[in-house]
């Protein structure tokens, strides 16, 4: 089955090569790439992707005006459908915007950019993204964020919790993120927002510290799970 | 008409920059300073007669971030439009 994806560029996108790339590595086929101003997706996509960078140079709020742009409304139509949603760093913040998912992504705790190897524990397995991996397996993916503070009023955390929609939780917390949270899946597990970059650990590094290919276990998770289907 | 808006990150939802801020204000020496929060302001000339209903709708579908933010629009009258 040829695995059809799309990756979404907004203004200010910066990792959506990054994405097509880890995308294409994994499934043999290229990503389409989508540009904002498009009112319609192509048809019969497999998956869409809303790549890291600062889409409309953050303003007003990272991910805002993004979440406001006539591609959104084409990808939260395709969400209702089940087509999984992945989100990554902005991808997320456009996520948490557009309402795809709750809470939202404040300014890191610490107040400074962090740009380092996160480690990782996965916390739910019960999705597309994270169905291949062990619960509680540790991951090192990298993170380059200055709004990652993940925030949902307590009652939304417990939600969260309590229904298994939390992907992902940080060993080193390097944001606040209220309860560690580093990644959070939708009611139907099918939009995943995290704010570490898988697809910057697409491959072995000379030394550990360099980086790995934890993130190709996402990617492979899901196109394997599709072809499955 | 001339509208500003205030957007404020709700009470209890911790402020780093406001608290960065006041550590800021307190190494100048100034003394007495709590609770420093940092928002938004934004004005706007939008056309006479649009109603209060349209201006929160514009609030809460982009300029305020309900998770975490309040609003408080402000009509503003010619002697206090923004130059």
């Amino acid at each position: 089955m040829a695995f059809k994806a799309a990756v979404i560029t907004f203004p200010g996108s910066n990792c959506d090569r990054d994405m097509a790339v880890a995308l294409e590595a994994v499934s043999g086929e290229p990503a389409i790439r989508v540009w904002h101003g498009d009112a319609d997706l192509p048809d019969g996509l497999d998956f869409i992707a809303l790549p890291g960078g600062f889409s409309y140079g953050d303003y007003l709020r990272s991910g805002a005006i993004a979440a406001k742009s006539p591609v959104l409304r084409a990808v939260i139509a395709a969400a209702e459908r089940g087509v999984p949603v992945l989100g990554v760093c902005n991808g997320f913040q456009v996520l948490t915007e557009s309402g795809l998912l709750p809470g939202t992504l404040m300014r890191n705790a610490g107040q400074s950019f962090v740009c380092r190897t996160s480690e990782l524990e996965v916390a739910s397995t019960a999705s597309p993204f994270t169905q291949g991996f062990e619960a509680g397996e540790r991951l090192r993916i990298p993170v380059a964020h200055h709004d990652g503070n993940y925030f949902a009023d307590e009652a939304t955390l417990d939600g969260l919790e309590g229904t298994g929609r939390v992907a992902f939780r940080y060993l080193d917390n390097p944001n606040g993120s209220r309860r560690d949270i580093a990644g959070v899946l939708s009611e139907n597990g099918r939009v995943l927002g995290m704010m570490p970059h898988p697809e910057r650990a697409m491959e072995p590094a000379a030394h550990p510290s360099m980086g790995g290919q934890d993130g190709r276990k996402l990617f492979e998770n899901v196109i394997k799970g599709l072809v499955a289907a | 008409m001339n509208i500003r808006i205030l957007v404020r990150l709700k009470p209890g939802v911790l402020d780093p920059q406001g608290r960065a801020v006041h550590h800021s204000l307190d190494s100048l020496g100034f003394e007495g300073v709590e609770n420093v929060r940092i928002g938004r302001m934004i004005e706007m000339n939008v056309a006479d007669g649009t109603s209060d209903e349209t201006i929160k709708a514009m609030c809460e579908q982009l300029l305020a971030n309900m998770v975490i933010e309040d609003f408080a629009i402000e009509k503003l009258d010619a002697q206090t439009e923004p130059a």
